[in-house]
């Protein structure tokens, strides 16, 4: 996209991590968050006076802008969290108790994984519905896992290892008819693509701010959707909100409920500004910058002789991230090549995500993943399709 | 002597939610500390001219916004 070239600071090196963390960020959020340690300064929440009250102005405004970019009505069920795993644990520990039953897929992120794994040891019956080589989840087996009695189930937007997307519409209507919630893991598809909460279903939707909303680190979010009964949603910790001072239990609204202790407003004023270009920049056209980008590095490393690469191939399924090896070469020689003779940044290994690696085969060595941003262009994926060429040619 | 009404809130992301939408609808209001007698639910009430009763309680019906209660002070 020209206009986002334009905006590109004065770099050489070809950054191309993105699904770990987004990178440069647009200069409007380090602004931001400069401005508000210089000028707001207050504790969002706390008090009523005027640095407190600009402070959670623009806290709440960040809450704004999120509803807006998962199409959900209400900001005050945006819980702003330190991440997407902090957002996991707070839905995943608060709707499971013993005795339940958990369904969820084989293309996992340990920031799920873990979480469940933990509750299992707590009497949760965790089911892991099968995927595909590619990852596309198994409908009929998700739908025989969730129909018998689950309580919960926990998919993956878009996957961290080879960004194939998973057919959210189909996995809400099975979870409903069967009585489930569901709960989206949308780190990798926040900020990259539409998502409408209230048109897919999704109950509720955990995202890391520092990737597609192109935030800073320690932000993120659970949003939770208006047919989730809270009451019912236990919390994983408690403290003060600055509401109902006067009792020693925590509250039962949002979201001062699943939000005790004083929050991240300089890192939530970095995300309303990272959310705010993206809203700007128009969802759908970032969408088709991606999709462009992805056609461009499959395509590319396709066309390598022994370049493997995992996942699906149409980037209508799936978002920009591409997982590969090359026959007779380590996967950790191969990054460490990139970047120290073609200054391309790529993360090699599993990525935090075994199940998924397994799912595609690719365990435990582990993949190169190449995850393009909102500012990277089809000339840095041309440089880094010729570095991988030379590699996988030496 | 002016006669304001008070709308007080659960907490402040309420309040704030409270401040937009009236501020939208172009009434003078202001946010004020939460007068003690009132609350201690949250730091922030939306303080209003207490002739726009009406039109405020209609706003947060529509919006849907929950309130602890709608006061009348001097």
């Amino acid at each position: 996209m020209q206009n986002y070239h334009g905006a590109r600071r004065q770099i050489t090196l070809i950054y191309l991590d993105n699904a770990a963390t987004s990178w440069p960020k647009p200069p409007q959020v380090a602004e931001s968050m400069n401005r508000y340690m210089n000028i707001c300064g207050g504790n969002p929440g706390r008090s009523g006076h005027k640095l407190s009250l600009e402070a959670g102005r623009v806290v709440y405004e960040t809450r704004e802008l999120v509803a807006e970019l998962f199409s959900s009505p209400d900001p005050l069920r945006v819980i702003l969290t330190n991440n997407a795993t902090h957002a996991l644990n707070i839905a995943i520990k608060g709707i499971l108790k013993p005795g339940d039953k958990v369904v969820t897929t084989a293309v996992e992120h340990n920031s799920v994984m873990r979480p469940l794994r933990a509750l299992e040891s707590c009497g949760v019956e965790v089911v892991i519905a099968p995927c595909s080589t590619d990852g596309a989840l198994d409908m009929s087996a998700f739908q025989n896992a969730v129909s018998s009695g689950a309580k919960l189930a926990v998919v993956n937007h878009a996957s961290n290892v080879t960004g194939t997307l998973q057919d959210i519409s189909k996995a809400t209507e099975i979870a409903h008819k069967a009585g489930a919630l569901i709960l989206i893991d949308a780190a990798q598809a926040a900020g990259v693509m539409p998502i409408n909460m209230q048109k897919m279903g999704i109950d509720l939707l955990a995202f890391t701010g520092h990737k597609g909303p192109l935030g800073p680190q320690g932000t993120g979010g659970l949003v939770i959707g208006e047919n989730v009964d809270t009451s019912v949603m236990s919390t994983i910790m408690e403290g003060g909100t600055g509401s109902r001072s006067d009792s020693e239990r925590q509250p039962e609204d949002l979201p001062d409920k699943y939000e005790a202790g004083t929050p991240n407003g300089v890192g939530i004023a970095g995300l309303g500004a990272g959310i705010k270009f993206v809203l700007d920049q128009g969802v759908d056209d970032i969408h088709r910058h991606y999709m462009e980008l992805f056609r461009l590095i499959v395509d590319g490393l396709t066309s390598i002789p022994r370049v493997r690469v995992y996942g699906t191939k149409d980037a209508k399924n799936s978002v920009a991230v591409v997982s590969f090896t090359v026959d007779g070469l380590r996967v950790s020689d191969i990054g460490l090549r990139l970047d120290e003779e073609y200054e391309i940044m790529a993360r090699v290994g599993l990525h935090c995500a075994p199940a998924a690696h397994r799912t595609a085969s690719t365990f435990p060595e582990g993949t190169v993943r190449f995850a393009p941003g909102i500012f990277t262009t089809p000339s840095d994926i041309e440089q880094a399709i010729e570095a991988v060429r030379n590699i996988a040619q030496s | 002597m002016s006669i304001f009404g008070v709308v007080v809130l659960p907490n402040t992301s309420a309040a704030l939610k409270t401040e937009k939408t009236l501020q939208n609808a172009g009434l003078d209001i202001k946010a004020i500390p939460t007068p003690r007698e009132f609350s201690n639910d949250c730091g922030i009430a939306i303080r209003f001219q207490w002739g726009d009763e009406l039109q405020v309680r209609q706003i947060l019906g529509d919006g849907a916004i929950e309130f602890t209660g709608i006061y009348r002070m001097r």
